[in-house]
């Protein structure tokens, strides 16, 4: 089970979190209106081997937004910090 | 008192003040407190175990832990029956009842032993090849004759009425295995300041040195190291417990086992407990399992692992043989040997090597025991039991016969890496040690003992303290703490190096895998055939794929076939070790999570009153929400319909506090739910509510609601009952990832709040009567109006809303408020006739009024496919809208909803049909599916919501609903999804 140490709420298990997704490219702008920008940002993943950063959110804690390091080839956790504090990328 | 022949008079860790008689076979079975089923049944005589999986052939007691491949016994009555259970895990207590299995009509005389002559059709890859070869049609002939003959104990259909229980746990270390190195570990990392939780699948303490006579030096030290264990209050011992599983995080399943404490369900008491335990670091000491060697016939009984027989000698008092032949090729097989013959069994030793250390010889010389060195077992004879055995110099030449009733087998020591191996961590083959050990660790993981190929206690033991103390350190605690010495006077032998000779090839079958009957032939046919692979040669022959998963055949398999590959065992590798380590019973991984404890259940605050009133309830989602009421009918078919009516004609009241209610404030409110529904929401005035959709970021549609404005800065939003949980999550994604400068809050009030809907051309006159300081009148409160106001100090939020497409309020209280609220509703409105209707009747008013709900919105559907895109602003950016425009969403043939009118006014119509043009075959997926059915009191006749292809522009069309699974079809045609007002002139009265 991984453990994620969330900022607010000390280390939990992931069970208590809901998964988001891909956390290393930035969201177009809301008013982009280029079909190819979105579709690149919502179709669109690297899919890596190793160190990643993705979206966890809270949702039985705090209810935050964390961006996690996570290592996709030993699915070892590193660090968690705030979504709100900076974006994504 | 004896309790059997084959018991000793002295020794052994039983209790002889404590007999035990349980039930084998419906007949008594006798032994003391101490022992386990297997070493009682090898007191009393009993030699035939079992018989084998395929061939069914006799088979014997062969270990005496949890690698037992043969006595697997059915234990239980009814509802409590447990198959496939090792004897040699079960300790013996009253109450037991056990039974041998797979054997017809018994265990001792099985007319299933024909199988033998039937081999070939039963060889490597015979599932494989009746299946996908050229004889596939074969598995039809052989099938049911197969299904009878092969197999282990059968599973019962009836409910298991004992508990299981599940908990969770804590500790900064965690050491896995009660040996001599895991008990070094735990005393080392206590020492360092570490809190340690110990777990031992056993009773006892000790794990090997159980083994060891009782009168010895070794069992001397073990109390001393069980005695420093139980004093240190920080290391928390848990016996009888199986580290099943090792996962992430250093996250492991512990099963706890209470069967020895009689456990009352009614009182209660599980039988069984999952510990899901966290731990900061985990010290693997799980010791090593000894290998057989491989001979013709060595499956018969009597034919057991040297360790095996020690421990049944040494712990449980139990003769296992008269005249014993210990076949060897480490140290190990030697102390048997001497334990065996210091008990006045005679003893022959067949010894591979040609000479081993001087002190074994010496003292085997000693003993009397006859040896040969440079020999092996060629073949056991005797056949329903070893009478003997041929043995051959390895050097070449002629064997001889040596006669015995046991025949011990000792060809080196198999790691119990499995735990290690379960988050991917790949065994590496040490080929000094002729063993798989643990590859690299992770961090936080430590290895000691036998695991790690220190074999011998003092080894063992100096590991573990180092294990420990690494451990303790990796968790946070490295203080300087004493530790007891390592013993001095061990007469252990320092090393259980082998040399492992090739297996004879003489007559007879020579089986790899006991449990599943694979001999070496199997293996070399699989390999022979292509299945060369390790993980092939598995799936091929079902080596290994056992109850014991193969764990004492796993290194035996791999080393011929690295012999017939030519190459290393340690480039052969091994299979892939995965959870559990040992079988875990369905009743344990389910614990409480049992009927109504299967999932959280949601209840409304009005529940009570549902229940106390005739409300028939129902699940939707996690909520029980009331179906149909008794006052309407005695069931649902009957009674919505009556409910319709009502609504239709009168007023009733529905509760709807499931739906999400989500509180969203802030100076920036306003842009944020513009950003967000699809539809302008920045001029949506203070005192009004609007009908809202949001989209995903692929367009599809996520959710539709209303949203009501009750101040400059405060909104109150009402999400679908299903989507509440996405939605909320969704905008809290949005707000702290991608707009953090929009200052807004959102809050969940889903709970804090009752809901409840008065809906019909006489609601208005109802809410009058019960709220008679509160201005309804279509000019106060107009349509999609909204008001809060106070009811007796209670706040009261009232939103002219409507989902039946009737004159409809829904009206909010907090939630401990409810009942209150409901009962003065239907009190005030008792003279207009104002009654409660559920869920279905609710539902099928809708469907009357073209409302999409969430069967029509599974995030496959776009605006246009459900009638709503004419809602979307062209004027501001909202989530989901550039992708809006990708051309295939805009293709004219997309599925789209449609309204179906039965042509058959009574037709029954099933949710799911699939929907076919008049003239199309009745085959595959359709132009569509009907989603929401239900029969219209307005039209008198069975109406639905669907998606069909090309949606309203087949309008007026006659179509099939089809539902294949019932051989059903009815008539419908295509009409607007607005049966009911569509002008919807009834909701500005």
């Amino acid at each position: 089970m991984l453990r994620i140490p969330c900022p607010h709420c000390g280390e939990r298990d992931y069970t208590e979190f809901r998964y988001g997704g891909d956390a290393s490219k930035p969201r177009p702008a809301h008013d982009e209106r280029d079909v190819r920008a979105w579709h690149d940002h919502v179709f669109v993943f690297a899919n890596p081997r190793g160190p990643h950063r993705e979206y966890w959110q809270h949702v039985q804690g705090c209810r935050q937004w964390l961006i996690l390091e996570r290592d996709t080839a030993t699915n070892t956790v590193g660090a968690a910090r705030l979504a709100r504090d900076g974006a994504g990328a | 008192m004896s309790r059997g022949p084959q018991r000793l008079a002295h020794g052994g860790r039983i209790d002889r003040d404590r007999p035990i008689r349980c039930d084998f076979e419906g007949r008594p079975l006798e032994g003391f407190a101490g022992d386990t089923l297997a070493s009682a049944m090898l007191a009393s005589g009993i030699a035939i175990v079992g018989r084998s999986f395929k061939y069914h052939r006799p088979r014997g007691l062969f270990a005496a832990g949890v690698e037992e491949p043969n006595a697997l016994v059915t234990v239980g009555e009814g509802g409590r029956t447990t198959p496939n259970l090792p004897a040699t895990t079960l300790e013996l207590r009253a109450g037991l009842r056990a039974r041998r299995q797979n054997g017809w009509p018994s265990v001792t005389i099985d007319l299933g032993a024909m199988n033998g002559w039937l081999a070939p059709l039963l060889s490597a890859g015979f599932y494989y090849k009746t299946f996908m070869g050229p004889r596939r049609g074969s598995w039809m002939t052989y099938e049911p004759f197969i299904r009878r003959a092969a197999g282990l104990g059968r599973a019962v259909h009836e409910r298991d009425p004992d508990r299981y229980h599940a908990r969770h746990a804590f500790t900064d270390v965690l050491v896995i295995g009660a040996g001599p190195a895991g008990l070094a570990a735990a005393l080392a990392a206590a020492a360092a300041g570490a809190e340690v939780l110990l777990v031992e699948q056993d009773p006892a303490l000790g794990g090997a040195l159980l083994a060891a006579p009782v009168t010895g030096p070794l069992e001397h030290w073990r109390a001393q190291l069980e005695a420093a264990v139980r004093a240190t209050p920080t290391i928390e011992v848990l016996t009888r417990t199986t580290a099943i599983g090792v996962y992430d995080g250093r996250t492991v399943a512990l099963l706890e086992r209470h069967d020895h404490a009689a456990p009352d369900p009614e009182r209660g008491a599980a039988r069984e407990t999952v510990v899901t335990l966290r731990a900061r670091a985990i010290v693997h000491a799980t010791g090593a399992f000894e290998r057989p060697l491989l001979f013709a016939d060595n499956d018969r009984p009597g034919v057991m692992l040297a360790s095996a027989a020690r421990t049944y000698l040494n712990r449980y008092a139990v003769a296992p043989g008269r005249r014993a032949l210990v076949a060897t090729c480490t140290d190990a097989g030697w102390l048997t040997a001497l334990d065996l013959a210091a008990a006045g069994t005679a003893v022959t030793i067949v010894e591979q090597r040609d000479e081993v250390a001087p002190p074994l010889a010496d003292a085997a010389r000693g003993a009397g025991i006859e040896m040969h060195t440079g020999a092996t077992v060629a073949r056991a004879l005797g056949a329903r039991a070893v009478a003997g055995a041929l043995v051959e110099p390895l050097a070449g030449g002629r064997g001889r016969r040596i006669d015995c009733d046991l025949l011990c087998v000792s060809g080196g020591w198999s790691p119990a890496l499995h735990l290690t191996s379960h988050t991917g961590r790949k065994p590496r083959y040490h080929p000094e040690l002729d063993a798989f050990l643990p590859g690299d660790w992770a961090a936080g993981d430590f290895g000691a003992g036998a695991l790690v190929g220190a074999y011998s206690p003092p080894a063992a033991y100096a590991s573990g303290l180092a294990a420990g103390r690494a451990a303790a350190a990796f968790s946070g605690h490295a203080r300087a703490g004493r530790t007891p010495p390592a013993p001095a006077d061990v007469d252990e032998p320092t090393t259980f190096a082998t040399a492992l000779a090739p297996p004879r090839h003489g007559r007879g079958r020579t089986f790899v895998d006991l449990q599943n009957d694979v001999t070496l032939k199997d293996v070399a046919l699989a390999h022979a055939e292509g299945y060369g692979a390790v993980e092939h040669l598995k799936r091929y022959t079902t080596l290994g794929m056992g109850t014991d998963q193969g764990k004492t055949s796993n290194v035996n398999a791999i080393a011929m076939l690295a012999s017939l590959d030519r190459r290393g065992i340690g480039e052969t590798g091994t299979t892939t070790f995965r959870p559990p380590y040992t079988p875990v019973s369905v009743g344990a991984l389910a614990a409480r999570n049992l009927g109504r404890h299967f999932r959280p259940i949601r209840r409304s605050p009005l529940e009570r009153w549902h229940l106390a009133n005739g409300a028939t309830m129902i699940e939707a989602g996690p909520w029980l929400r009331p179906w149909f009421y008794a006052w309407a009918g005695a069931d649902v078919g009957s009674a919505y319909l009556e409910e319709m009516r009502l609504v239709r004609g009168g007023v009733g009241i529905c509760d709807v506090s499931s739906l999400g209610k989500i509180d969203v404030q802030g100076p920036d409110a306003a842009e944020f739910l513009n950003r967000v529904y699809v539809n302008g929401f920045a001029k949506l005035a203070v005192g009004r509510a609007r009908y809202g959709v949001m989209l995903n970021d692929d367009a599809s549609v996520l959710d539709d609601g209303t949203t009501a404005r009750f101040s400059e800065r405060r909104y109150f939003m009402t999400t679908t009952t299903a989507q509440a949980g996405e939605v909320m999550s969704w905008l809290e994604f949005l707000l702290q990832t991608a707009w953090p400068e929009l200052r807004v809050h959102v809050v969940s009030v889903t709970d804090a709040w009752a809901g409840m809907s008065v809906a019909g051309p006489r609601a208005r006159e109802a809410l009058e009567r019960a709220l008679p300081g509160v201005d309804v009148s279509n000019e106060a409160l107009p349509h999609m109006g909204v008001r809060e106001v106070a009811l007796d100090g209670i706040p009261l939020r009232v939103l002219r809303l409507s989902f039946s497409g009737e004159l409809a309020y829904e009206l909010y209280v907090p939630a401990n408020h409810g009942i209150a609220l409901w009962e003065h509703l239907l009190d005030r409105g008792a003279p207009l006739g104002i009654k409660p209707y559920g869920l279905e009747a609710l539902a099928s008013l809708r469907i009357e009024k073209g409302h999409v709900a969430g069967l029509e919105l599974d995030h496959r559907n776009t605006l246009d496919d459900l009638g709503l895109g004419k809602l979307a602003a062209h004027d501001k950016s909202y989530v989901g809208r550039a992708l809006r425009a990708r051309p295939a969403l805009q293709a004219e043939d997309r599925w789209s909803l449609v309204g179906l009118e039965c042509l058959d006014a009574g037709a029954r119509l099933r949710g799911g049909s699939i929907l076919f043009a008049a003239g199309d075959a009745i085959a595959g997926h359709g132009r569509g599916y009907v989603t929401s059915v239900t029969f219209s009191t307005v039209l008198g006749r069975t109406i639905a919501l669907g998606l069909y292809q090309g949606g309203l522009r087949h309008r007026g069309e006659e179509i099939v609903c089809a539902f294949p699974l019932k051989d059903e079809t009815v008539r419908a045609r295509i009409v607007s999804p607005v049966f009911v007002d569509p002008e919807g002139t009834r909701l500005h009265v």
